[in-house]
């Protein structure tokens, strides 16, 4: 069958663990977006800058202070979040309750701006981020040989996905942050601090982008831009799943990663743009996207 | 006004008010809704609102909760002003709110919406076997989404939920609102056992017939401010202005 097709099951496999990494990117950052939009009612445009910012801190946390990878995995998420947090109560929340657009525009520049401060300070050509030594390594599986660090980064990203999920889902803190995306006033008058809430949800999404950062920094190098490069790939993501929906931000990730693998196997001039061409067409057929709900 | 609204109805205690509202005023926007409202709810107690659509009685309810724009004047409860406090802070206080539109949230399945209010005192608040006992049939449609319910469901639900938390004031926006004869008289039967439970229940009703076999005391409103009060036992002798006033 593969010499039926052309191509080796060896080049197939490999694709599809590139599509798979890709789609672990996609699918944590795509449910930042989504935890954050349900919430905030925001489009979070700085998403991809504080993904760099997670990578960044990754760096300094081992150059500076000498924490290697499995602190920074703790530790990144944590202080982009805070980083996030600060933004949040600062910033986005004068923007609370007025169109959209301001929040977008903000988001933006602020994206544009932290961008340009490290590019202005580390350059544009990537730092190095070593693989933690646990990690190094293949494994052969029969039908290919799989890099340990990129089958870690596949299934942890599941993990952290899927708890994100169940979190929301089925717990009784989600339950509040359900009730609150449906009406933040009743909520805050059964005597919640929706305020409270509300910044620690915007923390939350930017916490898992910056969690991303640091899965990727081993994989692509350190590099100011990386976050502007992977952003609109995310929010086609998000436009395909449906904005707001955590399941449809999850599927939606890994399975766009997976499909741009494979075009990448049988028609590589197409796997840059596959993505937007099924963005185009859900948006013909399914506007609030294929998890989403029709408001 | 009459002497009654002075003197303590049969049931309640003749103790301070557990709350009093002195020259509430309150905007929507531009729009000045409540101009200077006055009453008294003391512990244990049903009192009604009563008035015309657009009296400001949700209003009021909304301003004592803390979920209208623009608050002035006073309000206290159990001696303390609440009317600067942010709505979570009042809710913790012990005050909770049945909203006339209900809020059950649709997302949410009827337990987690049961289930969302956090208690807010160690006690006070009923059991879930007491609430079942109260509303047997939401017991058998705890799995269901929000969005299922009927609007008889969907108000008992909205009344379970405030009481398990231990608020010592329930606020009831138009229980009745819609609802067939028969579920109108379980919640009445409710009100009943809650009083009996030593809740006091601030009622806002358009149907004082419902709310007659309720209430010991009634302040009227009109045009953002009370404008008469009876207690129960004067109802009949004031019919006539009544009708006048809700122009039924």
């Amino acid at each position: 069958m593969f010499a039926l097709l052309g191509i080796s099951p060896q080049q197939l496999f490999q694709q599809l663990l590139v599509g798979l990494i890709n789609g672990s990117f996609y699918a944590l950052l795509s449910l930042g977006l989504s935890v954050i939009f349900g919430m905030l009612n925001i489009v979070n445009f700085a998403h991809g800058a504080l993904y760099m910012m997670g990578a960044f801190a990754a760096y300094f946390l081992l150059n500076l202070l000498g924490l290697n990878y499995w602190f920074a995995l703790v530790l990144a998420p944590l202080i982009v979040g805070a980083f996030g947090a600060l933004l949040e109560r600062v910033l986005l929340r004068r923007l609370a309750g007025l169109d959209p657009l301001y929040s977008l525009l903000l988001t933006f520049g602020l994206a544009l701006v932290i961008q340009g401060l490290f590019q202005n300070f580390f350059g544009s050509s990537g730092l190095p981020y070593a693989m933690p030594s646990q990690l190094t390594g293949a494994t052969n599986l029969g039908f290919m040989f799989l890099p340990i660090y990129r089958g870690w980064v596949v299934v942890f990203s599941a993990v952290v996905c899927f708890s994100t999920w169940f979190l929301i889902e089925k717990t009784r803190l989600g339950a509040y942050l359900r009730a609150a995306t449906e009406n933040p006033t009743l909520v805050r008058a059964f005597g919640i601090n929706v305020p409270r809430m509300i910044t620690l949800t915007y923390a939350f999404g930017i916490g898992l982008a910056a969690l991303a950062g640091v899965l990727a920094a081993p994989i692509y190098q350190v590099r100011p831009a990386m976050g502007a490069d992977i952003i609109s790939v995310v929010f086609a993501v998000v436009v395909i799943g449906g904005m707001g929906s955590i399941l449809g931000s999850i599927v939606t990730g890994f399975a766009l990663g997976i499909i741009e693998g494979l075009t990448k196997v049988f028609y590589p001039e197409a796997s840059n743009t596959v993505v937007f061409v099924i963005m185009a067409f859900v948006l013909l057929i399914r506007p609030a996207g294929l998890f989403g709900r029709t408001a | 006004m009459t002497d009654a609204m002075l003197a303590p109805a049969k049931t309640a205690s003749a103790a301070a008010p557990l709350l009093k509202i002195s020259g509430l005023e309150a905007w929507y926007g531009e729009s000045h809704i409540l101009h200077g409202v006055d009453f008294d709810v003391r512990p244990g107690e049903v009192v009604t609102l009563l008035g015309r659509n657009g009296a400001g009685k949700t209003t009021t309810l909304k301003s004592i909760m803390g979920i209208v724009g623009k608050r002035k004047g006073s309000a206290r409860f159990e001696g303390k002003e609440i009317i600067g406090l942010a709505s979570d802070r009042i809710a913790r206080l012990g005050i909770a709110l049945c909203p006339e539109e209900r809020g059950i949230f649709a997302s949410l399945s009827v337990q987690e919406n049961l289930m969302l209010p956090p208690r807010i005192a160690a006690s006070g608040g009923l059991t879930l076997d007491r609430i079942f006992t109260l509303f047997p049939n939401l017991k058998e449609r705890l799995a269901s989404g929000g969005s299922k319910l009927s609007g008889g469901e969907q108000q008992m639900l909205a009344i379970a939920r405030i009481l398990r938390t231990g608020a010592k004031l329930l606020m009831l926006d138009e229980p009745t609102e819609g609802l067939a004869p028969v579920i109108i008289q379980q919640i009445g039967r409710t009100i009943a056992e809650l009083k009996q439970e030593g809740f006091t229940i601030l009622l806002v009703e358009q149907n004082f017939r419902f709310a007659s076999t309720v209430a010991d005391r009634y302040f009227v409103m009109e045009h953002g401010r009370v404008i008469d009060a009876f207690a129960n036992s004067e109802l009949e002798a004031n019919m006539g202005k009544l009708h006048d006033y809700l122009g039924v």
